[in-house]
């Protein structure tokens, strides 16, 4: 891996695009760290794709500067892409090719050589289906052969459009596992997702975009805490009554129900410990701030995944 | 494969059922341990694989065409190839050197009175008879052209005999000699001429569909994404097109060269390469155009199909272009169908000289040249 001298892997000032009457990317400025796993979050819309399309060097901004491994991505810059792989939102394959035969043929328009295939159809846990037609392969393997095919040639930076989006859940935890397995590589990666349990789970540094803004960028858990959100102590019915409920000290806010009893506070460790003396524990659940909460504070509205 | 993987498999399954896919499953292979890759070979690989695993365009390609080449052989396959019928009674030298002029077929009857009634039944035009030193001919009135044959066919092998048998030498010394005309037996023409139209198809159809899906399915974007030039792209598709265009033509003229049909290549059929190399080049050129423009892949063969069948139909394909009428002659000389079929047919049947080859590769080589520069013009990697 060639180290850029301590500069970020990836540099983006005030890029703007416009299709038509739709500002697509709206003034989006950020550095990404060499060996960071930065996640772009925002519902469908917001211009996660248009932006890391941008640095690609799929497309020219109308204005802005980005600088990527210290040169400029557009235009399409020949001695860049070896060091740079690219998972397109939605699977990008050859007609007819198994597994296998993906990989080498991507590999080859790098110069890799048919070797390196079965290592990477192993770290995608793909070994099993090698000899199968790509076409024939699951959601999920289809999804995890597409990364397989962006990482084969060894790249420095790897972006990732929405590498888990219509996957069931678990063959999206099976997909963190190997997003993970890539950053232990020492691979910067820079992914876009709508799910927020999973920017928080797995991003170093999230930026939280909406209509082509970044509304907030920083470590998931720092903007969590930054929003100074209630914890939901909930409860099963007739655990407590509202009452006693309120009596609690603490407890800023109550509130009932057909199923449960939900008790807001911005200090928890006392309220936990009354409900524990007073045996009030049936059901017990605690919910903290989540980056839905933030999104929901960012944006006014609910997030539309 | 570990545990959670196999849960997964079947979560998955019913997400993306199986057997979408209509070929045959590749045969599974060992893992290679090379270590260097050329783009240009991976390209051809994968674009050869993609053409032999797909059903359709094989048999668009080879099928489709080779049941045209038997059908229309068997429709035209007696044609120009009339001898004349003739009856035929008793045995003799007359009777056996008619024979071997190969222009008639005898039917054989016992006595000249079946097979007189014969000729008034019409069943056959003319009856020949020899008893001895004697030669009886008797024919329909209805058919004077075929009697007109039959007379001096006979008159003629009659009269050759009675030189040889007085001893004496001709007065007048008859030199005659076979003279390869331009009208052809139908193999002639339908071999060279199915095989330029299914060049035509493959290349236009397979590179149309090849533009358009890999744009619809984003691999122009990915291959954009690596380091790949576009001239590299361009080659290997072209090569992949050039190989499944010399695949035909084997075929087609192998099938065509078969005793059954009968085709016979004149010697200087190898210069008819150069003229289908550029033939190939200019539907590739029309392919391109076509897989630029279409947004579909249903577009890209309703537009292949409008360009490919009417040139086929005007181009001398099915029948020879001389028996169209003189304008739509003039028209299909704009056509490269035309131009490639009247360069196979130069070299394959006709036995040109390598001047012939001048005006065919001109054109066609101008045709790719235009037609690829606006292909050039409204090319998108993307929708």
């Amino acid at each position: 891996m060639t180290v850029t001298g301590g500069q970020p892997a990836i540099t983006v000032r005030d890029i703007r695009m416009r299709y038509g009457d739709l500002q697509a990317v709206d003034g989006v400025s950020f550095d990404v760290a060499e060996g960071e796993f930065f996640g772009i979050l925002g519902p469908n819309g917001a211009g996660k794709t248009t932006t890391l399309e941008i640095i690609e060097g799929l497309r020219e901004p109308d204005s802005g500067e980005v600088t990527l491994l210290g040169q400029n991505p557009w235009p399409r810059n020949l001695s860049l892409l070896p060091r740079i792989g690219v998972q397109l939102q939605g699977s990008a394959f050859f007609e007819k090719l198994t597994a296998r035969e993906q990989l080498e043929t991507f590999g080859a328009l790098y110069g890799i050589g048919p070797a390196k295939a079965g290592e990477y159809l192993e770290l995608v846990g793909l070994t099993g289906k090698a000899d199968t037609l790509e076409q024939q392969l699951s959601g999920g393997q289809r999804q995890r052969l597409s990364i397989a095919c962006a990482l084969v040639h060894d790249p420095d930076v790897v972006f990732l459009d929405e590498p888990t989006a219509a996957l069931d859940p678990q063959a999206r935890r099976n997909l963190w596992d190997v997003l993970r397995a890539i950053q232990e590589r020492g691979k910067t990666i820079v992914y876009t997702t709508h799910y927020m349990d999973e920017a928080e789970i797995l991003c170093d540094r999230v930026a939280v975009m909406d209509h082509g803004k970044i509304l907030a960028m920083d470590p998931p858990a720092t903007l969590v805490r930054g929003l100074d959100a209630p914890t939901h102590v909930i409860l099963s019915i007739g655990a407590l009554t509202v009452d006693e409920a309120r009596s609690i000290d603490g407890a800023d806010d109550v509130q009932q129900s057909d199923v449960s009893l939900q008790i807001s506070t911005r200090n928890p460790a006392p309220v936990l410990s009354t409900l524990a003396q007073r045996g009030a524990l049936d059901g017990l659940q605690v919910r903290t701030a989540t980056l839905e909460d933030v999104f929901l504070d960012l944006t006014g509205r609910e997030y539309r995944a | 494969m570990s545990a959670t993987d196999e849960i997964t498999e079947t979560t998955e399954e019913t997400v993306a059922p199986r057997g979408r896919g209509r070929g045959r499953p590749p045969r599974p292979r060992k893992p290679s341990t090379k270590t260097t890759s050329s783009p240009f070979g991976a390209m051809i690989s994968a674009g050869t694989k993609g053409f032999l695993r797909d059903k359709t365009s094989l048999f668009f390609s080879f099928a489709f065409p080779l049941m045209f080449l038997l059908v229309f052989g068997l429709i035209f396959g007696d044609a120009g190839a009339d001898k004349v019928k003739l009856g035929a009674v008793g045995d003799g030298q007359v009777i056996s050197a008619l024979e071997s002029t190969g222009a008639v077929e005898y039917e054989r009857y016992d006595s000249l009175d079946a097979a007189l009634q014969a000729v008034k039944d019409g069943d056959i035009p003319a009856v020949v008879s020899m008893q001895g030193d004697q030669v009886q001919l008797r024919f329909a009135a209805s058919d004077p052209t075929q009697a007109g044959i039959v007379q001096g066919l006979v008159a003629g092998v009659t009269d050759k005999l009675n030189v040889a048998a007085a001893g004496g030498s001709p007065t007048f010394q008859l030199d005659s000699q076979q003279v390869e005309d331009s009208s052809l037996k139908p193999i002639q023409y339908l071999a060279p001429g199915i095989m330029s139209w299914a060049v035509a198809v493959s290349a236009v159809f397979g590179v149309a569909l090849t533009l358009v899906s890999w744009r619809k399915k984003q691999v122009l974007r990915r291959i954009r994404l690596a380091p790949v030039t576009t001239s590299t792209v361009l080659s290997s598709r072209l090569l992949v097109a050039v190989g499944i265009a010399v695949l035909q033509a084997i075929l087609f003229i192998g099938v065509g060269m078969l005793p059954f049909f009968g085709l016979q290549l004149t010697g200087t059929w190898y210069l008819a390469i150069p003229v289908f190399l550029c033939g190939v080049l200019a539907f590739f050129s029309i392919g391109m155009f076509v897989g630029s423009f279409a947004k579909t892949e249903e577009a890209a063969q309703g537009m292949s199909n409008m360009i490919v069948l009417p040139m086929a139909f005007v181009s001398g394909t099915f029948f020879p272009s001389d028996s169209m009428p003189d304008w739509l002659n003039a028209v299909s000389k704009v056509l490269p169908l035309r131009h490639m079929n009247d360069g196979m047919l130069d070299f394959l049947v006709r036995g040109k000289g390598p001047e012939a080859m001048l005006l065919p590769c001109a054109v066609l080589l101008g045709f790719t040249a235009v037609v690829g520069f606006l292909a050039s013009r409204i090319f998108r990697w993307e929708d």
